[in-house]
């Protein structure tokens, strides 16, 4: 476990859920995190390790399909990289920096 | 005989009422051609007027004003607003607007929109007002539970504005149907509360060259975006993201939540109702884009607004994608089409598919009420004086709901508990590592007494019941563990008519 950090500084970052997803993450929207300021291999963490590390560490709900499906964010989630979507940012291969805040948004239908 | 003569009277009465609707329907077509008239002659004097020809003293009074003494003064505190002005007025009473829904958005949209003097409002819903619709749904009222919701609205729309021509829709929106209706209108309004329609709703938009503005609530928060704005026709790189271009692929059933299910604080809905009115009112009164030197109109980053009660700052404006290059609606390579969509080969309810039917438990792990009662009766009056038939009730409800009614002496166990849960090995198992919000009494080894797992509708309960069993509770089958079938809605129906329902 020791090794998936090698440089002993971290980023930190916040990460935000709302429009249900909340419910997933023990009921609280805002979350500060701290990842690991490089992977072993030498690589900075992106959103896709994001992800890995959101089910594995902060998610308490055992369905993991109701926000990851094949090893990406499932329809119906947007992700927002400092209030853009994503995809005008490189989706997950977005490199986090200092200081981000990534929301991750569910699609509401009521009305 | 009676019977048949109140029958034969009803029927009289059911085609007298049918025959005043058509009246009023008739009518209200005769007044929007001739407000289509008026409008019509309103705009060959503005342009004469802005030719430069001076119209003072011309001798027809009535073409004079292009506005009604009354809308004068009806309009005037948003006419005086610049981005308004008399421009921005006649370009409302000339519009044509469909509200898809008349909910919790479509109310306060509809209001505002009718208010503002909108030339024809169109609404289509084939729902029917019921009692808590009514806490959010602010046009209708209680005598007209029972009445289609847009029978309902379009009389309180009257009552406040009778300017404007109403048209009602009393049907659910249909892939047959929606093209011929949205090509009545200028702009739609998405104020629905399923993903089947918002697609279809999105699609037919687009392929009929219709600006679209969406919003959806759920509890305490709510979205809003404006979509294909500017319309433009499919593969045309500069009109705005469709439904489909921000969401590719539906949400999988199992998570979408309705407002029955998830609640909804109506000024939440209706804070999102009221801004689509607005936004509406922003697109109908735009100033024509002045046409930029390389021919490409300037136009707005689109984006996407979140209302969260609950947080600070409520608002959020995020910035969304432009149209997608591959996408199935408004992009070169598109595969719906209007023919698509009208034949059925695009399929919406198959596309976003429907939650699983819930039949986690065999029929002996299931309880109605009723034989539940029969087991375990109220007031246990047998004489040999024994407590017989003790056993424990879980609730899985979340807390809120448990506040609201409970059973006496019934444990309350949120069903986010168990799905929190992480499947055990048989190592914990053996060191009895039970999850710490288990009650120890529960999980005592001495303990044998059935548990009967209920919640509102007999879905959760099931969950629950199979996460009790994963966790080793039932001692092998010794203990019985089952549901009560049904849950409260049908504890209501069969033992308790009493108990709320909510």
């Amino acid at each position: 476990m020791a090794e998936t950090a090698t440089g002993s500084s971290t980023l930190p970052i916040t990460v935000e859920f709302t429009g249900g997803l909340e419910l997933l993450f023990g009921n609280e929207r805002k979350h500060n995190v701290a990842l690991p300021a490089q992977l072993k291999d030498g690589s900075q963490p992106n959103i896709s390790y994001l992800l890995g590390y959101l089910v594995d560490n902060l998610m308490q709900d055992q369905r993991k399909d109701m926000f990851i499906m094949e090893d990406n964010v499932r329809p119906g989630v947007l992700v927002l990289i400092n209030d853009a979507d994503w995809e005008l940012e490189g989706e997950e291969m977005y490199e986090l920096q200092k200081g981000d805040n990534i929301v991750f948004v569910s699609t509401l239908h009521g009305g | 005989m009676r019977a048949r003569d109140d029958l034969s009277m009803e029927n009289l009465e059911d085609s007298c009422a049918s025959l005043r609707t058509q009246i009023a329907a008739i009518e209200a077509q005769l007044e929007g051609l001739k407000r289509d008239l008026a409008n019509a002659e309103a705009a060959v004097k503005s342009e004469a007027d802005s030719t430069g020809k001076p119209h003072e003293g011309q001798n027809d009074a009535g073409n004079r004003w292009p506005l009604l003494p009354e809308e004068y003064k009806r309009y005037g505190r948003q006419m005086i607003v610049s981005q308004i002005g008399l421009r921005g007025q006649l370009k409302l009473r000339a519009a044509k607007v469909l509200l898809v829904g008349a909910g919790g958005l479509g109310c306060p949209a509809a209001q505002y929109l009718a208010g503002a003097g909108i030339g024809t409002l169109g609404l289509i819903d084939g729902d029917t007002v019921e009692i808590s619709n009514l806490h959010r749904q602010v046009l209708h009222r209680g005598k007209n539970v029972g009445k289609y919701k847009v029978d309902s609205a379009i009389e309180a729309l009257r009552e406040l504005n009778p300017h404007p021509t109403y048209i009602a829709h009393r049907t659910h929106l249909t892939p047959e149907e929606a093209p011929a209706i949205f090509e009545k209108y200028d702009l739609i309004l998405d104020c629905t509360d399923n993903p089947a329609t918002r697609y279809l709703i999105s699609d037919t938009a687009v392929l009929m060259g219709k600006s679209l503005v969406s919003a959806s609530a759920l509890r305490t928060e709510g979205q809003l975006i404006v979509l294909n704005n500017p319309p433009r026709r499919p593969g045309e790189k500069d009109g705005g993201p469709c439904y489909r271009c921000v969401f590719p692929k539906p949400p999988p059933a199992d998570s979408v939540v309705s407002c029955a299910d998830g609640g909804i604080i109506g000024p939440v809905v209706g804070t999102m109702g009221v801004l689509q009115a607005l936004e509406a009112i922003k697109v109908l009164t735009a100033p024509e884009t002045d046409t930029a030197a390389d021919g490409s109109a300037p136009h707005e980053a689109p984006v996407m607004q979140i209302f969260s009660a609950f947080s600070n700052p409520q608002f959020r404006s995020i910035r969304i994608r432009s149209r997608r290059a591959n996408c199935a609606v408004c992009s070169a390579e598109a595969s719906v089409t209007l023919d698509t969509i009208a034949s059925g080969s695009t399929d919406y309810v198959f596309f976003c598919g429907s939650a699983t039917a819930s039949s986690l438990l065999g029929p002996d792990e299931r309880v109605s009420p009723e034989e539940y009662r029969e087991k375990h009766p109220l007031i246990n009056t047998r004489t040999n004086g024994e407590p017989e038939g003790s056993h424990t009730v879980i609730d899985v409800r979340d807390k809120a709901q448990f506040g609201i009614c409970n059973l006496e002496n019934s444990i309350n166990i949120p069903i986010s508990n168990f799905l929190a849960s992480a499947p055990l090995s048989t190592a914990d198992l053996k060191a009895s590592q039970l999850p710490s919000w288990l009650p120890s009494e529960l999980a005592s080894p001495e303990s044998n007494e059935p548990i009967y797992v209920v919640c509102r509708l007999g879905n959760d309960s099931q969950i629950a019941v199979k996460k009790m069993k994963e966790l080793g509770l039932d001692r092998n089958g010794q203990r019985y563990i089952g549901d009560i079938r049904g849950g409260f809605r049908a504890w209501r129906e069969q033992l308790d008519p009493d108990w709320p329902e909510y």
